[in-house]
């Protein structure tokens, strides 16, 4: 047995005051009768909510696990290959088809192109990124390409401004998000259930794309042992631009599920969400596919529902806008606690 | 023409000058091994031949054809496959998918298939686990493994550094029965070992590196008797 001693001790006071912490926001919220009082289908609403929040996490989530897997770098650029994406589709392509009338008269072939050309950008914004500003410091020291990321970071935020401007953006309205649908007699925002579904393709395919195809299992390969997959003859280079590449499309596609959700954009957006889904690959395990996935969605559940769950209970006033509180406790949390994140493994038990 | 000629190789690691002006041949069919004690820069010999290092001077002649011109990832297509060091199965890969990997080059999908079904013949222990990761496998296996990897892609040349590091003496012992099998079929095999002992057993020539220059070449027979090997590699005094 390892022997007990004071930081030990700090830290179990540390679990013990936030599962405290928690128990008295929930004592205070269902037995006391803090705040609100809410029916089982608010309930139900935060938690679907969260569920659509939490899938965009999750998809911008596996474009930095992806990348990290391959690297061992946090790509802090990848919020801006979101932004990229979700900016241009909609100056360039959603606007005008707009204005068109040809969102309300081919909403389905409208999308279809918003969302093509979201990817593209942000694929295109990704490859360059990783040729002018990664590829050269390969061998670097590992914190020069992390501080190159940041850089990158600011560079396209600034670059997207000088493009598109720095107001709000209105995303169009399409009439198949507006509104509710019910099911089993309970009502959904049709967005959040478009965006889930969506999410849910989207990672299935990039499941199975890893999992069955040949480039698939070269990136897993080249993620494993860089030495052995070049002696296999996969192109590690060609590999890890296939790997930003995908990524890139993932964060594309949660653009424009953003901007169906949210439906205003602007040149910082790409911000608070990388950091978050940064957060939701941490907690899943960064390097996990499946762990970004549901790092990503236990991420948006859990700032939907903790801020009524627990810190209304509390007496917290205006408790919902604490949800990135929430969030980033959260990392912090699963950094002292379980640093190789839910279903992430051991960092030092790496290479026999 | 020797299958592979390496002509006065120079490799570096930083300052560090590893290979002073490494030469050597390996003729079609031979069993040639490379002997020396840590550090002599075995490895590094065996990097510049596969591409992972580049060497700053000197040639890698395969078949009669440059192939310092050509990435590492496309020397394998040459016809050069390495067992590396400390084998480098991909752990989290299933023993299947380690050897489809090893046909990466490789666009014959049904030979493909044909030729793990052969690997499993050949050793059925593999066959066994083809389903599970390759990092649950024994040291031996994991060898056995990371040796049919190697040949799925049909290579000239088998490049092995240190098969037999890690393994139980009993494994060596198969390890090195299979190496003389796979050469018998008709594999050009170089064979980097710390133990000299079997390398100079099974290998038609051998060559002797101390710090980054071959300070003896002969035939392994040869070798086995001569004094200096025998009292710095073989443990005879």
């Amino acid at each position: 047995m390892r022997r007990f001693n004071y930081i030990d001790l700090v830290l179990w006071l540390f679990r013990i005051g936030i599962i405290g912490v928690v128990l008295w926001g929930m004592t205070g919220k269902f037995i006391l009768g803090i705040g609100n009082d809410y029916t089982i289908s608010d309930w139900l609403d935060f938690f679907v909510s969260g569920l659509s929040q939490g899938s965009l996490y999750a998809l911008i989530a596996l474009g930095y696990t992806m990348v990290y897997g391959v690297l061992f770098m946090i790509n802090f650029a990848h919020g801006e290959f979101f932004m990229a994406g979700a900016m241009t589709s909609t100056v360039l392509v959603a606007l005008p088809l707009e204005n068109a009338g040809y969102v309300e008269r081919f909403p389905w072939l409208s999308l279809l192109a918003i969302f093509l050309s979201a990817v593209l950008t942000s694929v295109l914004v990704a490859v360059l990124t990783e040729r002018i500003a990664y590829r050269p410091l390969r061998n670097a020291p590992r914190l020069v390409p992390l501080i190159t990321a940041i850089g990158a970071s600011f560079f396209w935020q600034y670059y997207f401004r000088g493009l598109f401007g720095s107001s709000l953006l209105p995303f169009p309205e399409f009439p198949m998000f507006d509104g509710k649908i019910a099911f089993w007699g309970l009502d959904f925002q049709k967005a959040d259930i478009a965006v889930i579904l969506t999410s849910l393709v989207v990672m299935f395919g990039l499941q199975q794309f890893v999992q069955r195809t040949k480039t698939g299992r070269a990136i897993r390969a080249v993620a494993e042992n860089k030495d052995a997959a070049t002696l296999m003859g996969i192109d590690v280079n060609r590999t890890i631009t296939i790997t930003f590449i995908v990524g890139a499309s993932m964060a594309g596609v949660a653009g424009v599920l953003y901007s169906i959700v949210f439906r205003q954009l602007n040149f910082v957006m790409g911000f608070i969400p990388g950091i978050k889904a940064f957060t939701a690959a941490v907690l899943g395990g960064i390097g996990s596919i499946p762990g970004a996935a549901l790092g990503g969605l236990f991420l948006g559940i859990i700032e939907a529902i903790g801020p009524p769950l627990f810190l209304e209970g509390l007496g917290v006033a205006g408790s919902h806008q604490l949800k990135d509180v929430i969030a980033f406790t959260m990392l912090v949390l699963v950094l002292i606690f379980r640093p190789q994140g839910i279903i992430g493994e051991r960092l030092a038990e790496k290479k026999a | 023409m020797p299958l592979l000629e390496v002509n006065d190789v120079h490799a570096y690691y930083g300052n560090i000058h590893a290979l002073k002006g490494v030469s050597l041949t390996v003729e079609k069919g031979e069993i040639v091994t490379l002997i020396g004690g840590n550090g002599a820069g075995k490895t590094t010999t065996l990097r510049t031949i596969t591409g992972l290092m580049k060497p700053r001077d000197g040639h890698v002649i395969f078949d009669n054809e440059d192939v310092s011109k050509y990435p590492a990832h496309a020397w394998v297509s040459r016809g050069i496959a390495m067992v590396p060091e400390g084998r480098g199965v991909f752990a989290k890969l299933s023993v299947e998918e380690n050897l489809e990997l090893g046909a990466f080059h490789r666009n014959d999908k049904e030979n493909i298939k044909d030729d793990i079904e052969k690997s499993y013949e050949m050793f059925p222990r593999l066959g066994e686990r083809r389903t599970q990761l390759a990092g649950t496998m024994s040291g031996g296996e994991q060898q056995m493994l990371a040796v049919t990897r190697a040949l799925m892609s049909k290579p000239r040349l088998l490049l092995m550094d240190e098969p037999s590091m890690g393994l139980a003496p009993v494994l060596v012992d198969v390890i090195f029965e299979a190496i003389e099998r796979i050469n018998q079929e008709g594999m050009t095999v170089l064979l980097v070992e710390q133990n000299a002992h079997m390398a100079l057993q099974i290998a038609n020539r051998g060559y002797v590196l101390q710090t980054g220059q071959i300070v003896l070449t002969d035939k392994a027979d040869v070798l086995q008797k001569d004094p200096t090997v025998q009292k710095a590699y073989l443990g005879i005094e």
